[in-house]
């Protein structure tokens, strides 16, 4: 039996299974965006099938790492820009358990960013959601790497001169086999789209554009949206990845002339990073999780297999 | 000189070959019955730039490098640059002959390859009026002839073995049995037929010196010729660990990549990553999800991991993290030894420190403490650091193979079964309790993701136990008391183990302290003072943190005045040892050297004899800083 007997567990899940009994409110500002990715991933949760035991959910840092507090499952709340890291090890050491991490668009597109790109180009079969409001919220509003060029902050007084980053073609562009943009104003979708990015083999990234009410008061509340796999005007293939880019391209630069427009922009179904490092032989197919507790496992010696081309 | 000893030093360029025939050769030695410790000297190039091993061997204990070196195999550099300019760096090709002069001993042998270095250049730089000064003995020889005639330039070391084998008696047939195997029969037959026309070469020459090579009994025990880093990577194995993540440098790399080729014939895995500051946090997310892990870098990229390393303290996840020091600051000098990281391994990151550190002192010290060092991460739930050097990890000496002939130790520490964690304290919300209070040596239990009932929160703030935010004073000293209480314990299981290692005559009226990898080197130079009437006695300091208080106490109290040996400009050890005890200032004194070329035993014997009789050291690479009270 395995030492793990949450995972692949076949039962009921209900939604309030996620709710946790210590915070089950959450302290977020009043129409504050965050609460819709919270309410997204309770609903997606029974609809994938996974249940809290089973479940890894690892943040950064922010108004978005507060997500662990009410959100109840394994939680990591790690530091500024470095869940990823912490969360696809995890999914290396035991890839029975399903993997999630969140945190902000400062923490995932500025500090993380490096990460980020790395994570996606290894392509870990985990989903990675980032909450993106176009802010520094919780240090109370400072300009982020996806602040509109000519944002004016507290640091930056005069207006940014940087163009703001593109979250999704660099995401494309790095390696992720799975990008989407959900808005915190359209809870149907989001709850769809975080469902689809955890059954995705693979580094699913979703930004989910979450209105931050206090701090970025001139910003859009991202309303009206257009979903464009709903409207006519949009006619691409998700799987093709030159067209996609070009999706991408424009999603992004109508963002900042006030269009908002959201939904899967990107799906390749290439084998995920677990499947290919398996494949070289350097990951072994028993979870390396399981042998601490695995009576039978005959434990290798350096005197046996090593000390003889010394000698 | 001591001619029972050999000092050997094949000199060339990076790419010359030098690495692997001072590897053969050592172990051909070893194989005879001597022992062997080699010395690395390299410059962070890949082909070309001066390059040096030295081979230390003698029937009887060798432990350290020795004090200069008697004979030289001078290949030359065949990747120089512009060999006909005049460089800022000099003349690259000749450097490998003319940067050893300083250090041969009198009546020591050169053999060079004249192939490469014409007997003009060798007038121009002196080297007749510098043998005669220093009766050398010097043996020009057409290597690169002889290499060419059977097989290819590269060779030119094994017919400078050949030489050597005329010159000095030396018998080839151990080292012939191991180019059998490491080479294909080809190739193998082609650098015997090298050697043996080095061999009958070197008959030409009427004049031999008076050195011969030692020789030796076989062993009664079988010898493995290891190096700090095999030390360190083979203990991290039978310790149990199965994962390592890292990102390259010098000179942590030798562990990296020893882990990386084992690590899946032991059914684990290695993650080479985007950066270091992934490297630690990778290792905190395997170790989080339930595996062994580790990571390590040298002094700039163990920069990077400061903050991952505050994680792993304040969430208590076990994580064994090891440093390789290079001389600083910044990039410093990458391929040369220094032990001035102390500090920045002790204290970087934000917050009060809550780690173990341990410096150990020779090649068996490393495999025993990066196992102690997985033991108390995993019981203990607190990062620990191996500290280590460039010195150590690239020194091959010989070990008992026995030494190694360990059981492996799978045991994940203080985490709970699924049967166990029924049992155990939740909140009633389901949720399981991490961090509670009033875990036995304030250790509190884990769970690992993927546990029926184990579910739990945990993070980088300070949290209450359930792992849930907290700033609750009462809260906040409770759980920093709880943390740092460890150590208590800790310190009794490191007590022990006995991690210090003690030399010399008990009732002795000096002290000479030192830490990490220069430990064997004060043990020689301790012996050679005692035997010229001094009273000396040595101890090597492995525990960095928690500090050994009561065991250096009693040494220091034992003696009149203390000598500090070690390898930075600042006395960052003596500095720990006056800050964790708060006495014995005015009896500690230090003996510095930072000019990336580790002591030797005589420069030790000189550096203390110079202290005691207050003489200056200014004429030497060393520096003495004198006592000056708490």
């Amino acid at each position: 039996m395995s030492a793990f007997s949450a995972i692949g567990e076949d039962r009921e899940i209900e939604q309030d299974e996620f709710t946790p009994g210590i915070e089950p409110q959450a302290t977020w500002c009043p129409g504050c965006g965050d609460f819709s990715v919270l309410k997204a991933l309770k609903q997606a949760m029974p609809e994938v099938g996974r249940t809290p035991d089973e479940t890894l959910l690892c943040t950064g840092i922010g108004c978005s790492g507060k997500l662990n507090s009410y959100f109840d499952s394994y939680g990591f709340h790690t530091i500024h820009g470095r869940a990823l890291p912490v969360a696809r090890a995890a999914k290396v050491a035991n890839p029975g358990v399903e993997v999630i991490a969140a945190g902000g668009d400062g923490d995932g597109y500025g500090i993380g960013g490096n990460h980020f790109m790395h994570t996606a180009r290894e392509n870990h079969d985990m989903t990675y959601i980032v909450f993106n409001n176009e802010i520094f919220g919780l240090t109370k509003g400072q300009t982020s790497p996806t602040s509109p060029k000519g944002h004016k902050s507290k640091t930056q007084p005069s207006g940014s001169a940087k163009a703001p980053l593109r979250p999704l073609s660099l995401s494309l562009a790095s390696g992720a086999s799975y990008v989407a943009r959900t808005a915190a104003v359209n809870p149907n979708q989001a709850a769809e789209v975080v469902a689809e990015a955890i059954e995705h083999d693979g580094f699913a990234h979703i930004d989910f554009l979450t209105q931050c009410p206090t701090w970025n008061k001139d910003a859009r509340q991202y309303v009206p949206y257009t979903d464009v796999q709903d409207s006519d005007e949009y006619d691409f293939d998700i799987t093709d990845r030159q067209e996609a880019g070009e999706m991408m391209y424009e999603v992004e630069s109508k963002l900042y002339e006030g269009e908002v427009l959201t939904g899967r922009f990107y799906k390749d179904d290439r084998p995920s990073y677990g499947e290919e490092k398996r494949a070289t032989g350097e990951m072994p197919e028993q979870p390396l999780a399981e042998r601490y507790f695995d009576e039978d496992v005959e434990w290798e010696r350096c005197a046996d297999e090593l000390i003889d081309k010394h000698t | 000189m001591t001619d029972q000893e050999l000092i050997w030093r094949i000199a060339g360029g990076s790419g010359d070959g030098i690495d692997s025939t001072s590897r053969n050769f050592a172990k051909a030695l070893m194989r005879s019955g001597l022992d062997v410790f080699t010395h690395r000297h390299y410059p962070s190039r890949i082909r070309g730039g001066h390059t040096y091993v030295e081979v230390r061997a003698a029937e009887g204990e060798v432990r350290s490098r020795g004090d200069g070196y008697n004979v030289l195999l001078a290949l030359g550099d065949s990747f120089a640059r512009n060999p006909q300019e005049d460089a800022y760096y000099g003349n690259e090709e000749l450097k490998p002959l003319t940067e050893n002069f300083d250090d041969l001993r009198e009546g020591g042998v050169i053999i060079y390859d004249e192939g490469l270095i014409d007997g003009e250049q060798v007038e121009e730089v002196g080297l007749h009026e510098k043998a005669e000064e220093n009766g050398w003995h010097v043996y020009p020889v057409d290597l690169r002839a002889i290499a060419k005639e059977h097989g290819r330039e590269v060779m030119r070391n094994n017919a400078g073995i050949g030489v050597m084998s005329t010159l000095l008696n030396f018998d080839t047939s151990y080292y012939e049995e191991i180019i059998g195997e490491v080479f294909n029969e080809e190739i193998a037959e082609a650098n015997r037929k090298v050697i043996e026309q080095g061999a009958d070469t070197a008959e030409e020459f009427d004049e031999h010196p008076a050195l011969q090579m030692p020789t030796a009994e076989e062993p009664d025990a079988e010898q493995a010729l290891v190096s700090g880093s095999d030390a360190i990577a083979y203990g991290a194995l039978d310790a149990g660990c199965r994962f390592i993540s890292g990102y390259p440098m010098t000179p942590w790399t030798d562990v990296f990549t020893i882990m990386s080729q084992n690590l899946p014939k032991f059914g684990g895995v290695s993650e080479q990553v985007e950066d270091e500051i992934a490297a630690a946090s990778l290792a905190i997310g395997a170790s989080h999800a339930g595996v062994k892990a580790m990571s390590g870098s040298s002094g700039g990229g163990f920069a990077l991991m400061s903050e991952p390393l505050g994680l792993a303290e304040m969430t208590e996840t076990p994580l064994v993290l090891v440093e390789a020091m290079r001389a600083g600051p910044s990039t410093g000098m990458p391929t040369k030894p220094e032990q001035a990281d102390l500090e920045h391994v002790l204290y970087t990151s934000q917050g009060d420190s809550t780690r173990v550190v341990f410096a150990p002192g020779n090649h068996q010290e490393c495999y025993e403490q990066i196992r102690t060092a997985f033991e108390i991460a995993y019981e203990y739930q607190i990062p620990t650091i191996l500290i280590y050097d460039q010195k150590l990890q690239g020194e091959l000496r010989n070990v008992d193979r026995s030494f190694f002939d360990r059981d492996p130790d799978p045991d994940a520490g203080s985490v709970l079964t699924e049967a166990e964690i029924e049992e155990a304290a939740h909140h009633n919300s389901g949720k399981f309790l991490r961090h509670e209070y009033d875990g036995e040596k304030g250790i509190s239990p884990r769970t690992v993701p993927g546990q029926k009932g184990g579910r739990f929160l945990t993070t980088g703030n300070e949290h209450n136990p359930a792992g849930h935010i907290s700033e609750d004073p009462e809260n906040r000293v409770l759980q920093m008391d709880r943390r740092r209480g460890k150590f208590e314990y800790i310190r009794e299981d490191l007590d022990e183990k006995g991690n210090q290692t003690h030399h010399g005559p008990e009732a002795a009226e000096y002290g000479i302290m030192t830490w990490g990898s220069h430990q064997d080197t004060v043990f020689e130079a301790v012996d050679r003072l005692n035997d010229a009437g001094h009273s000396v006695k040595a101890l090597g300091v492995s525990d960095m943190m928690p500090y050994p208080v009561e065991e250096v106490s009693a040494f220091l109290e034992s003696v009149e005045e203390c000598l500090v040996v070690e390898m930075n400009a600042s006395g960052q050890f003596r500095g720990l040892t006056q800050k964790e005890l708060g006495r014995f200032g005015p009896k500690l004194s230090s003996l510095l050297k930072y000019n990336g070329n580790p002591f030797e035993p005589a420069e030790i014997v000189d550096g203390f004899e110079s202290s005691i009789d207050g003489e200056d050291l200014a004429a030497t690479n060393m520096k003495y800083v004198p006592a000056a009270g708490d």
